[in-house]
């Protein structure tokens, strides 16, 4: 998207057409908007709980004059939405930021928690062009496995890998366990990352060690999500405008943050 | 591409382009400045700071509207005890001044403040006396040439840095507190911070910004604050920096015209993004070349001889 159409992509009030749960934690709101429809996987919009809060969100899905979300119950503005219906107003901005590059051959995606969401989004569009496409995915528990079905229904047979902390579904261990089986054994062109930063970190490692094209959805605390604010950079970079989709290369040059700090709401760095 | 043409000297700072980096814009971490030194920024302006850190205001704190934004971010920033690190990081890697931007709730915090951001290593201080979202300081000193003057001569005492004083637009008459800053001792000014606004959603009949009030910047107020400019520089010897809507190099050329030495940009990185800065001195630069002049002192104020 240009500056100009960025900068220019004002608020509107619309309203949520589904609301569904997807987990004991997590909701997903359908949400009636032109623009947002048109959003690539990877890109993320401000929704607006009005006397509330307006928080990014990573697009689970878009088309047809609709756009979705994952949104968990975490904070005060999250539990807030979890409390809106279908037919409630809310307010959208976007879609902003960077997305995926859609690649072909052997691509591998690597989700934690509700990192899953824009990487089921772009497996919907990698899906039937790709010579294969493995899925991990890792959660606390198996009640926390988002989108479960529908990226099995996806992804058929052996290509999904789910890993539980608790070891209620799949294997008890952190998803980064089969990533690094998985990396060893095979040779992938491309690997596509979001989830807890600790997890994006490590698979980006595994990437750059077995030379393997990597981008990775990075998450920060966001006002603006136009670019000047300057509350959700990381190194040099700002993760609403040059990302939050980021590459190997640019990944590189965040190594010290990544993983390790992000600012917090009066600007001072706190450790991740 | 810097010629030489664009060098010039602002309150005894040199900058090597006449576009900085507005206050309030990214302006965290030393990092995210140099990225905008590395666009083209003459000089920097920090985020405000104050003695203790605020979180700032719930979202939405920032919104688009027709030729422009409005904004109540609230002053987020983690104190200046926090912020001197990064001040002194910035030092070590910023290549154009560093001039801190300084608020307080009395002129002893003013002061207090703005002279640990000296001893840090800012090159000068911005007294932000025209945040137009924030009680009990902000365009709340800025708009009373008594407590404004007072604020420059204990900021004055204090440090021995360049003192810039951004001006608030909300004024009936906006050479008056120019003038009470410039005979207090201010070295430069800034003007304008930005215009009282707010933004009202219809389908919910509410306030979209969650402090209700923010200041509108960005193309909608340019007109304004070039009046703001040269309105002053017929009155004040003081240099200014001109603010209010700079997103071309014609814009730039004419706050240089107006009076302003040197211009900041802010908004215009949401329209245009970093690579405004480098446009805009590219643009200004073949404007001097193609009218003969040689740099651009020469058109600093050229629009007002009769």
């Amino acid at each position: 998207m240009s500056a100009y159409l960025t900068a220019a992509n004002t608020m509107r009030t619309t309203r949520i057409i589904t609301v569904k749960t997807e987990s004991p934690t997590v909701k997903t709101f359908i949400v009636k908007d032109t623009l947002c429809s048109k959003a690539k996987p990877g890109q993320f919009l401000m929704l607006w709980a009005p006397r509330v809060d307006e928080i990014p969100l990573s697009i689970l899905d878009a088309g047809d004059g609709a756009v979705s979300v994952a949104v968990k119950a975490v904070g005060e503005a999250t539990r807030a939405l979890h409390m809106l219906k279908s037919g409630d107003t809310v307010g959208v901005r976007g879609p902003f930021g960077t997305s995926f590059t859609e690649n072909d051959g052997r691509i591998l995606l690597a989700g934690g928690g509700t990192g899953t969401a824009p990487l089921l989004f772009l497996a919907k569009k990698l899906a039937a062009k790709v010579k294969r496409l493995i899925f991990v995915m890792g959660a606390k528990t198996k009640d926390e496995l988002l989108f479960l079905r529908e990226i099995e229904a996806l992804c058929t047979g052996k290509s999904v890998v789910a890993a539980t902390e608790d070891g209620s579904y799949g294997l008890k261990c952190l998803a980064t366990e089969p990533l690094e089986a998985l990396f060893a054994q095979e040779k992938f062109d491309m690997v596509y990352t979001c989830g807890p930063e600790l997890m994006v970190r490590k698979v980006f490692e595994l990437a750059e060690q077995h030379g393997v094209a990597v981008e990775a959805s990075l998450e920060r605390l966001m006002r603006c999500s136009i670019g000047i604010c300057g509350s959700c950079v990381i190194g040099k970079y700002r993760v609403c405008r040059d990302g939050p989709v980021f590459n190997a290369t640019r990944l590189r040059e965040v190594t010290a943050e990544l993983g390790v700090s992000k600012l917090g709401f009066d600007g001072a760095r706190i450790p991740i | 591409m810097n010629s030489h043409r664009l060098n010039l000297n602002f309150a005894g700072l040199n900058l090597k382009s006449p576009t900085a980096l507005a206050s309030g814009i990214l302006g965290y971490s030393a990092e995210s400045m140099q990225s905008i030194v590395e666009a083209g920024a003459g000089a920097l302006v920090t985020k405000s700071v104050g003695l203790k850190p605020r979180t700032g205001y719930a979202n939405p704190t920032v919104i688009q509207a027709k030729c422009g934004l409005i904004n109540a971010m609230g002053l987020p920033n983690p104190g200046i005890d926090t912020y001197v690190h990064e001040i002194r990081h910035a030092k070590t890697i910023l290549t154009v001044p560093l001039i801190v931007s300084v608020y307080g709730f009395s002129a002893e915090e003013y002061a207090a403040t703005a002279h640990k951001a000296a001893e840090a290593g800012a090159d000068a201080i911005e007294l932000n006396v025209s945040c137009p979202h924030v009680k009990e300081t902000g365009s709340e000193i800025g708009q009373n040439p008594a407590l404004l003057a007072e604020v420059v001569k204990k900021v004055k005492a204090t440090v021995h840095t360049p003192v810039i004083v951004k001006l608030s637009p909300n004024v009936t008459d906006i050479t008056a507190t120019a003038e009470a800053a410039v005979k207090a001792g201010a070295d430069a000014l800034t003007a304008v911070n930005t215009i009282k606004a707010m933004a009202i959603d219809a389908e919910t009949a509410l306030p979209i910004l969650s402090n209700k009030r923010g200041g509108l910047s960005g193309p909608a107020i340019k007109p304004v604050a070039l009046r703001c400019v040269y309105d002053i520089y017929e009155k004040v010897k003081a240099p200014i920096m001109g603010c209010g809507g700079v997103t071309t190099w014609r814009d730039a050329v004419e706050f240089l015209l107006a009076g302003a030495s040197a211009v900041q940009i802010g908004t215009a990185i949401a329209l245009r993004n970093s690579s405004v800065f480098e446009a805009v001195n590219r643009g200004v630069s073949a404007y001097l070349r193609k009218k003969g002049f040689r740099s651009v002192n020469e058109i600093v104020g050229l629009s007002h001889r009769s």
